[in-house]
């Protein structure tokens, strides 16, 4: 039953990520990236990791994608369809450096014979997570908090608003 | 559950090759930053995986540490896609071609 729920959940993400890059629309585009972000979070659930679904729900579709919404509709660009790429003859190649390199790291992957191995009967609990990410990791976490420190002071620079003369 | 971790890698790898597209293919700045949240994603979906075969916390301690790296990354780069909207009106990526502007 999982087992068939996983493929599911994978189909559902590959299509609502095909769809989503080949929209016009950016607010029709990250609303199709929140449906596969969520097909992800299940998976996450069903290969034994219920913190990060959660946290994939919360953090992801909840805040990051909510906050490019946010972007979209203060710019305005709901209405300005931009183009969606050239034509065939710029968008070709692309297409086929992307299915060539999909190709050869499908072949490198089955190759390994490892890859025959089932996943699964494994669950990590909210506590075990917890105790690893504060306790292993603790320097990873501290680092990560002084990042988030300076990405809040680098979004407060480029949101100051313009000199007089920068501005065009 | 029974998948195999092949197939499990195979998803992964589409998932990354189809961020990896829109990155390439679109024009917009705010398409190109969705390409690499899914590329990103892709490296997540990854992490869980091994988290499984190997039953380590690991895998999944680094999927939050990359959690908290792309909120960082998103708040910057939007604070940038606004910024370049108000110089010069649009996020064409192909319109900004001068150095000095």
């Amino acid at each position: 039953m999982a087992t068939v729920l996983f493929y599911i959940l994978g189909f559902i993400l590959l299509a609502a990520t095909l769809l989503c890059i080949t929209r016009r629309n950016p607010v029709h585009a990250v609303i199709y990236l929140v449906a596969g972000f969520f097909a992800l979070a299940l998976m996450f659930y069903l290969l034994g990791a219920p913190l990060v679904a959660a946290w994939q729900v919360i953090v992801y579709a909840g805040a990051i994608m909510v906050l490019f919404l946010f972007i979209i509709m203060m710019l305005g660009l709901a209405p300005q369809e931009t183009p969606a790429g050239p034509g065939w003859q710029r968008w070709g190649p692309l297409v086929l450096l992307s299915l060539s390199l999909l190709t050869c790291s499908l072949l490198l992957i089955f190759q390994d014979p490892a890859a025959s191995e089932s996943l699964g009967g494994y669950t990590l609990t909210p506590q075990a997570l917890g105790e690893a990410l504060f306790g292993r990791y603790a320097l990873a976490v501290e680092v990560v908090s002084f990042q988030l420190l300076f990405a809040t002071i680098g979004a407060y620079l480029l949101g100051r608003p313009l000199p007089k003369e920068e501005q065009k | 559950m029974i998948v195999p971790f092949g197939h499990v890698m195979a998803m992964a790898m589409a998932l990354f090759v189809l961020g990896l597209t829109c990155v390439l293919l679109r024009r917009q700045i705010l398409m190109i930053l969705i390409g690499v949240e899914i590329m990103l994603n892709a490296a997540s979906l990854v992490f869980v995986a091994a988290s499984n075969r190997w039953q380590q916390a690991d895998g999944q301690v680094f999927v939050i540490v990359l959690m908290a790296i792309t909120a960082a990354e998103v708040a910057v780069a939007l604070a940038m896609v606004v910024y370049l909207w108000r110089r010069r009106r649009t996020l064409v990526a192909d319109d900004f071609n001068r150095m000095h502007g």
